[in-house]
C-alpha cells in the first residue's frame, strides 16, 4: 500500500512534546512558529495544521 | 446516380447536422479544441453513412450488410477509449481535476452520441425512401429533437436544495455550517480562506440522493465546474487553498468549500446547480426490493 500522506516537519514552541522521526523545528515564540511554518508549507507543498497552540505540523497531501 | 442517392445523401447531411449541434462547447469547456471538433464532427460523418447506408441495403436484400454495424459499434466503443485517454491524461495538469466518474460520464457522452447520430440517419433515410423529402425532413427533426432529449441529463438542482452559508473557523477548523473540512494552522492562510472562500450546504431530497451526492466522483464533478466557470483562487504548491466537499455523516447533507474569482453567490448556486448527475454515481436504494418490502 502506498502511503499518501505523511507528516514532513514538526514545528513547536514547547520541546517537550514533541520526539520521533519527522524533522522539528523549535521555536521561541508563536509567531516564529507561524512564520517557520509559512516558510517551510511553501517550500514543501505541503499544508501547515495547528494541532495545538504550541504544536504545528507539515502534511503533504 | 440510383433511386438511393438521394435518400443516403440526405440522411448522412441531416446526421452530420445532428452530430455538429450535439458538439456544444459549454461551460464544461469541452471540446474547445478546434481538432477535437474536426475529429468528433469526422466520426459523425462515418456514423452518418452507416445509418444511411443500412435501409438501401436491407431493401436490396443485402442482409449481410447489417452485420458492419457491429463494425461501428466497435469503432465508437475505440471513440469512447480515445476521449478516456486524452481527458485522463491532460486531468493532472488541471488545478481542479475533473475526477475519472467525470471523465467516464463524457467519454460515454461521446460515444451514445454516435449512436444517436446512427438513429438519425437511420430514420431519416427510411422515411426519405417510403415517403418523400418532406416526411424525411419533419422524421429528422423529431429525431433530431429525441435525440437532444436523450443527451440532457439530469442537473444538480433537480435533487438537492442548495444553500449559502459563510465559512468560519473553530480553533484550526474550517467549517461550513457544522461540516468539517480542514484543518488550516496558518492564521494568513486562514485569512485568506475567509476572504476568497465560499460556503455551500447540498440538503438531498430524499434517500437515493444522499448516495448520489456522497460518490466522490461526483463531488469532483462538482468542484471541477465550479471552478472552471468561476475561477480558481489557487495554484500549484499551495494544497491549503483546495477546494473541498465534505459529507455530514449524520445526515448525509454535504459541505461545499471552494475558492472561486467571481465571488458572486447567486452566480456560484447556479452552477452548482447546473452540474450533471453522471450516471456512474447515480444509486437508486429505494427501488431495491429489500428497501420496498420494509
Amino acid at each position: 500500500m502506498e502511503i499518501e500522506k505523511a507528516i514532513l516537519a514538526v514545528i513547536t514552541t514547547n520541546s517537550s512534546i514533541v520526539e520521533g522521526g519527522a524533522p522539528i523545528f523549535i521555536c521561541e515564540t508563536r509567531k516564529e512558529a507561524e512564520d517557520i511554518s509559512a516558510n517551510l508549507e511553501a517550500i514543501t507543498d505541503g499544508i501547515a495544521h495547528e494541532l495545538s497552540e504550541e504544536l504545528f505540523i507539515i502534511v503533504k497531501h | 446516380m440510383n433511386e438511393y442517392t438521394m435518400p443516403i445523401l440526405f440522411g448522412v447531411i441531416i446526421g452530420t447536422l445532428a452530430r455538429i449541434l450535439m458538439l456544444r462547447t459549454d461551460y464544461r469547456q469541452y471540446p474547445t479544441y478546434l481538432h477535437g471538433k474536426v475529429i468528433h464532427v469526422s466520426l459523425g460523418f462515418i456514423a452518418a453513412s452507416l445509418g444511411s447506408v443500412a435501409i438501401p441495403a436491407i431493401m436490396e436484400l443485402e442482409f449481410t450488410a447489417v452485420t458492419f454495424l457491429t463494425v461501428a459499434a466497435t469503432q465508437f466503443r475505440e471513440v469512447r477509449n480515445m476521449e478516456r485517454n486524452t481527458l485522463t491524461e491532460v486531468d493532472s495538469f488541471e488545478l481542479v481535476p475533473r475526477g475519472k466518474t467525470y471523465i467516464e460520464g463524457i467519454a460515454i457522452s461521446f460515444e451514445s452520441r454516435n449512436y444517436l447520430v446512427i438513429f438519425t440517419s437511420f430514420i431519416t433515410t427510411l422515411t426519405f425512401i417510403i415517403f418523400n423529402v418532406y416526411v424525411a425532413l419533419f422524421a429528422a427533426i423529431c429525431s433530431v429533437t429525441v435525440s437532444m432529449i436523450l443527451m440532457s441529463g439530469k442537473t444538480m438542482k433537480n435533487i438537492v436544495q442548495i444553500d449559502h452559508h459563510p465559512l468560519h473557523f473553530k480553533g484550526a477548523g474550517l467549517y461550513v455550517d457544522n461540516i468539517y473540512i480542514m484543518n488550516i494552522g496558518l492564521p494568513e492562510r486562514q485569512e485568506e480562506i475567509l476572504k476568497y472562500g465560499l460556503g455551500f450546504v447540498l440538503t438531498p431530497n430524499n434517500i437515493n440522493t444522499i448516495t448520489t451526492i456522497a460518490n466522490l466522483g461526483q463531488r469532483q464533478a462538482i468542484l471541477h465546474d465550479v471552478s472552471v466557470t468561476l475561477g480558481v483562487f489557487r495554484d500549484s504548491g499551495t494544497p491549503a487553498l483546495t477546494p473541498l466537499i465534505k459529507r455530514d455523516l449524520d445526515d448525509g447533507r454535504i459541505g461545499i468549500f471552494i475558492l472561486p474569482q467571481i465571488r458572486d453567490v447567486n452566480k456560484a448556486i447556479k452552477v452548482i446547480g447546473s452540474v450533471p448527475i453522471l450516471e456512474s454515481a447515480i444509486r437508486m436504494p429505494s427501488e431495491s426490493t429489500f428497501t420496498r418490502k420494509t
